[in-house]
């Protein structure tokens, strides 16, 4: 079977199952749709927060990040990681106790104000709205390349599809699809991976193949026999100096903004709504606790491997087109070219492909529609002056994997079901965290507290039906920052949220004022400087303006010591919380007081596991 | 020992913990991943740069690992307290 039908095949199946699954597991209370009933696994939930937190750039795009930025792109590994432990360790068990739906909900009841819950429905919904955007556009990509359908299309697909599951499954639902969908896409991604290392260094675990010397077959593989033996880094880096590049296990990134985009990742992680909310749906503390490592396990699973993709696929890469005569590059590359991925300008007219660093044109390619000399196709941008002739994109390193392993078809039909299975659990749960905002917290919580849970429950429907049609529309007319506000995302959790949960956990004197004040400082710091170096000007965003060297990706964490210095401040000089708020926040730092009888965090945790 | 004050020694070892937890956390991203990455680079581990494992691999594994630690150590801590749940 020729690609294009084993990719509709599989990736009609596995929609087909996502719907299926939907419909078995539909919610049918609010308890059902905002935490499946707490009645999850740990084990199951970490699956399901792994296809939650994954999304459609971590599976296409972070291998190719590793590939093009060296050591540099560790930082990403790193931050999208280390917020786990937090999670686990911080927020998790303690909101767990909490006992209810959403993080809005937490932070008006522990400071008591309906403002400050306001203003978090506020961030929570800007937060996944810029997170979703992203997802919807990369469900159209993957149809487009894939499938050979127009990338509206595409979206149109995916709206349905997520629509369908996240309208009537709720978090029941999602959870029970999101579980699949991990399942999809850890194989998609560890097949080419696990092929790959074996052809190069006869090591079949990715991790350690990274690490390992180059096989015999490895070194015929990247026709240099001088490379069989030698460790496959060490090869890399030589090939980096030799081309002009810096070596690739060193890094060209300021230490201090590398340092500050580690911690806004991973503080935001520990803030973003969507990945919080799914703690909620274990039965005990416990259970909370252990699902974060769960998670972190499966999502390691992925992330660990994505230096090893990068490192194999960078050494074909180099080794496969440098100083190649353009009739011999490899099918890949053609087929890159089709889709704009790749681009060769031959600036020497010596009918070789030359690779180096620096840009090889101006902005993505133009194809002028003709071929030149030696059938390569044509752009209409134009050269720079250095001696690059490769334009290529980051997502070609895992879309081109399983061709440069030269594995059969279905692989590749696999991976953009993996692509799209990633895209669509993320929307979902960023869905969910919408509907739960505006139904839970700003109709039951504010506007109609009397709504009877089948109205609520309406509402929560009509909201996350609501929420997939934006979200799909962003998809359709993307607006031209949403790729650069992806940091954003984690920019405005890591200085809204983090900090008034923590505190709001872990002291006791931390009040309404220091929490608006904290929170509203820490948001407009974020947002003007991100929104002044992406949006207004971004001509300036270069390391000389940055304040201190601080990139607008990295300072969500100045934005969270804004937070945190004020909340704690401002609190001092103003009134204590009254004593019942001290007390509840006294009894979160406990699972269950036994002496009082106590056995369950509520009567209504059940278990069903 | 008064219930009260039991459920304070309680949350001070849960405050130990996680500060020592993260004080390791901190320790394998931040500092060996980032600011020391080049000294621990003259160093190698199976063919890799330490500097570069740490920030690649090793943090990430040693993530994965403090957090079972967590979970075990605060399992044992509510069992002694009796604050465990059904």
């Amino acid at each position: 079977m020729s690609i294009l039908v084993w990719t509709w095949t599989l990736v009609s199946i596995t929609f087909f199952l996502y719907i299926a699954i939907a419909l078995y597991a539909r919610s049918t209370s609010t308890s059902d749709f905002y935490a499946a009933d707490r009645s999850l696994h740990p084990i199951l939930n970490g699956m399901a927060t792994g296809a939650d937190w994954m999304s459609a750039a971590s599976f296409l795009s972070m291998a190719g990040l590793i590939s093009f930025m060296g050591r540099d792109g560790s930082m990403y590994l790193m931050g999208w990681t280390g917020g786990y432990v937090l999670l686990a360790m911080l927020v998790a068990p303690y909101l767990r106790k909490y006992g209810r739906y959403t993080v809005p909900e937490f932070i008006g009841d522990r400071y008591c104000s309906q403002f400050a819950k306001l203003l978090a429905v506020l961030c929570a919904i800007l937060i996944s709205f810029t997170y979703i955007a992203g997802q919807m556009r990369g469900v159209g990509i993957v149809f487009s390349r894939f499938l050979e359908v127009p990338i509206n299309t595409g979206v149109v697909i995916g709206m349905f599809v997520v629509f369908f599951y996240a309208v009537i499954g709720g978090m029941k639902g999602i959870t029970y699809t999101q579980v699949a969908q991990y399942c999809i896409l850890i194989v998609a991604y560890m097949i080419p991976a696990v092929f790959i290392s074996i052809m190069l260094t006869g090591n079949p675990v990715p991790f350690f193949g990274i690490g390992s010397s180059i096989s015999p077959e490895g070194a015929s593989m990247l026709g240099d026999s001088s490379a069989q033996g030698r460790h496959l880094l060490a090869v890399l880096n030589d090939l980096h100096t030799d081309l002009g590049f810096a070596e690739f296990t060193s890094g060209v990134r300021p230490k201090i903004d590398v340092l500050f985009v580690v911690i806004a990742l991973m503080l935001g992680t520990a803030g973003l709504p969507h990945v919080i909310i799914r703690f909620f749906t274990v039965p005990r503390i416990r259970d909370a606790r252990a699902s974060a490592g769960w998670a972190l396990i499966f999502i390691v699973l992925l992330y660990a491997s994505a230096p090893a993709v990068a490192v194999f696929a960078r050494t074909n890469f180099i080794t496969s087109i440098h100083e190649v005569p353009y009739e011999q590059a490899p099918d890949w590359f053609k087929s890159g070219e089709q889709t704009g991925l790749i681009a060769w300008v031959d600036k020497n007219g010596d009918g070789r492909i030359q690779y180096g660093p620096g840009a090889a044109i101006v902005g993505k390619p133009k194809q002028t529609g003709h071929t030149g000399a030696f059938g390569q196709q044509l752009v209409k941008n134009i050269h720079t002056d250095n001696a690059n002739e490769i334009y290529v994109d980051r997502d070609i390193i895992v879309l081109a994997n399983p061709e440069i392993a030269a594995l059969p078809n279905w692989v590749v039909a696999l991976v953009a079901a993996g692509g799209l299975a990633a895209a669509m659990s993320t929307a979902a749960g960023l869905l969910l965290v919408i509907a739960s905002a505006i139904s839970h917290d700003l109709i039951k919580g504010v506007l109609m507290p009397s709504i009877s849970e089948t109205g609520e429950l309406l509402w929560a429907r009509c909201a996350a039906a609501g929420a997939v049609v934006v979200a799909g529309l962003f998809g359709i007319f993307p607006l031209g920052f949403v790729a650069q506000v992806v940091a954003f995302a984690f920019g405005l959790a890591a200085s809204s949220f983090f900090p008034v949960i923590v505190m709001g956990i872990f002291s006791k004197r931390v009040n309404v004022y220091g929490a608006f004040s904290g929170m509203l400082a820490g948001i407009l710091f974020t947002t003007i400087y991100i929104g002044y170096f992406t949006l207004f000007n971004p001509a300036a965003n270069t390391p000389d303006n940055w304040w201190f060297g601080i990139s607008p990706e990295g300072i969500g964490s100045v934005g969270m010591l804004i937070n945190f210095s004020l909340l704690i401040l401002v609190s001092r000089f103003t009134p204590a919380p009254p004593i019942d708020i001290q007390e509840k926040v006294k009894n979160l730092r406990y699972p269950v007081d036994r002496d009082r009888g106590e056995t369950r965090i509520s009567s209504k945790a059940r278990r069903i596991y | 020992m008064d219930r009260e004050q039991q459920l304070h020694s309680y949350w001070k070892k849960t405050l130990t913990y996680i500060f020592i937890l993260l004080s390791i956390w901190f320790t394998v991203s931040c500092l060996f991943g980032v600011i020391f990455v080049e000294q621990l680079d003259r160093f190698s581990l199976f063919g890799f740069p330490l500097g570069f494992w740490f920030a690649n691999q090793g943090s990430l594994f040693i993530f994965c690992l403090l957090i079972f630690i967590y979970v075990r150590l605060m399992n044992r801590l509510d069992q002694k307290y009796d604050v465990y749940e059904d």
